[in-house]
């Protein structure tokens, strides 16, 4: 187990260990959903909360389930699966009793199923051997460094909305390099902390 | 070999919770139970709470044009929610005009069942059912233009008026793997009632232009559900102008075919456009329409004719309508074709002495 300081992980998993900008995980919907702030801001909510809440179930089921049983290499196919099954209930439940909550972020949330970013998370803190506290402030903190990330290119993107473009380069092709120009920002941060 | 059985059992038991859980979330949480759905103050609907509004009224034969099939990308199934449709989805926001937001329009779609609503959807779609057809006849009247009828089978009649449209079913077939509608005018007069007619220009990879160019024959069975649409002619007496290119003749027609079978006695005009001989079609029943109807005038015209062969009009639609229309007030123009000929014709009627509310058109973009 390593004897990081969980805020430590939180503001590493923020800026200098980003999903998007240093491991590239969770691009399709960063790609696909950052055309406004507003819905940048509430897909970044949900990704955070499934994040923070999922990393939790992944670390217990794997820590009292795979583990004591010599299972650990079922992780990815398990994690899918509670990733999977926990997304569809968090629908179902702020559909039902929030639904307010749910017109603000309820469309995204299924989007969240096959976001990479949430399975990374689970398998990091397994090869980083992180307790759970300190894997629960590393879902959160990349959640919150997911949101931060696409928020920032929508913002962007709005700018750049009016900008003559070269054709071959409009929509995916001008994100990835704008990705590609905030990674090389980000790389400003790293060696600050490892995690 | 007792690894194996423990990894089954583990993984088993994980699926299991998580289903278990899945089920019983489903049975609980998302069971809305029967809801009420008053439609027009009047009609009242009792359906199961949770699915789509659409979906809702479809399962009580209560057809709301949607050409994409429910996906929230074509617009069409917009209705009035007076109650009970929660909040504005961000998925309806493109669709829906300042207008339309004031005026509580919604897409149907997109808005889910969970209290008893309120609604508002005109009268006309009452109407409209679905019909199980056979394909009596299919032939090319064009090398991109294929001519369908369809007659019902069942013991239904359709009663439309002349430029309505219906939505053709494409099931799933080798191209495509859903169940996809698309809208085409009615070409046949609105006196018969058994069968209907299409003219179905091809689109390269189109769904259902594909399956009706490349799959459907004599003797098949499809589905189509209608009328639709507001593009009609009106009781007034006014001079009428008609202007279609392409399959755009279609509604045309069926307007044509009315004014001959009802005996409507009002001064016509039609203006045909296409680019080569080759994309001409259905003249020699124009022609002999000119002849029965002494007040119709039928003008087809080519943008890029073979100058050996043909004597007629060259020029675009527009052109002609600068050529044969004086300056005159009181008339109406019934337009029928593409978006940019749509917008140029539009132009030069207005220019014609046209009002723009007397200017009707069914675009095809």
């Amino acid at each position: 187990m390593s004897d990081i300081n969980p805020l430590v992980i939180l503001m590493a998993s923020i800026f200098t260990n980003n999903m998007i900008l240093s491991n590239f995980l969770g691009m399709c919907s960063f790609i696909a959903v950052s055309n406004e702030i507003k819905t940048s801001i509430g897909l970044g909510q949900a990704v955070t909360f499934v994040l923070g809440a999922t990393s939790i179930i992944n670390y217990i089921i794997y820590k009292y389930l795979l583990v004591p049983y010599n299972l650990e290499y079922l992780r990815y196919i398990v994690f899918i699966i509670t990733i999977a099954a926990f997304v569809q209930l968090v629908e179902m439940v702020v559909e039902r009793y929030a639904p307010t909550l749910y017109y603000s972020l309820g469309i995204f949330l299924p989007l969240i199923t096959v976001n990479c970013a949430i399975l990374g998370v689970s398998l990091f803190m397994i090869i980083r051997s992180y307790s759970l506290i300190q894997s629960f402030f590393f879902g959160i903190g990349s959640g919150l460094g997911w949101t931060l990330a696409i928020v920032a290119m929508a913002g962007i993107k709005q700018k750049i909305k009016n900008s003559p473009i070269p054709k071959g380069l409009q929509g995916p092709g001008i994100t990835l390099i704008i990705t590609g120009l905030m990674a090389l920002a980000f790389i400003g941060f790293s060696g600050i902390v490892k995690i | 070999m007792s690894s194996i059985f423990v990894t089954v059992f583990i993984i088993t038991t994980i699926a299991t919770v998580l289903a278990l859980l899945l089920t019983l979330a489903n049975y609980y949480i998302a069971d809305y139970g029967e809801r009420k759905i008053v439609i027009n103050n009047d009609k009242e609907l009792y359906v199961e709470g949770g699915t789509t509004l659409l979906s809702s009224l479809i399962s009580n034969e209560i057809f709301i044009p949607s050409a994409c099939g429910g996906k929230g990308n074509c617009g069409y199934c917009k209705c009035k929610v007076e109650e009970g449709g929660g909040p504005i989805l961000a998925t309806e926001l493109s669709y829906l005009s300042e207008d339309d937001k004031n005026c509580n329009i919604r897409l149907s779609c997109q808005v889910k069942v969970k209290e008893n609503m309120k609604i508002e959807i005109p009268e006309e779609l009452f109407n409209v059912k679905q019909y199980n057809v056979v394909v009596e006849f299919a032939r090319d009247v064009t090398p991109t233009i294929k001519y369908l009828r369809l007659a019902i089978c069942e013991d239904k009649e359709i009663q439309f008026r002349a430029g309505q449209y219906i939505q053709l079913l494409a099931p799933p077939y080798a191209d495509s793997n859903e169940d996809v509608f698309r809208a085409y005018s009615i070409a046949s007069q609105s006196t018969t009632n058994k069968y209907i007619e299409l003219l179905i220009g091809y689109v390269p990879d189109g769904i259902v232009t594909t399956y009706v160019h490349k799959h459907l024959t004599k003797g098949d069975k499809v589905t189509f559900n209608g009328p639709y649409g507001d593009f009609y002619l009106s009781d007034s007496d006014c001079d009428i102008v008609l202007v279609a290119v392409g399959t755009g003749m279609a509604p045309i027609r069926s307007i044509l075919l009315d004014i001959k079978d009802k005996k409507i006695s009002r001064n016509v005009i039609f203006f045909f456009g296409a680019r080569t001989e080759d994309d001409l079609f259905m003249i020699d029943e124009m022609k002999r329409l000119e002849e029965e109807l002494p007040q119709f005038t039928f003008v087809p015209t080519l943008s890029r004719p073979d100058k050996n062969s043909w004597n007629g009009e060259v020029g675009r639609v527009t052109d002609m309508i600068d050529k044969y229309l004086e300056y005159k007030e009181g008339r109406e123009a019934y337009l029928c074709g593409n978006g940019p000929m749509i917008k140029s014709t539009v132009n030069h009627l207005i220019d014609k002495g046209f009002s723009e509310d007397n200017i009707y058109y069914d675009s095809f973009d």
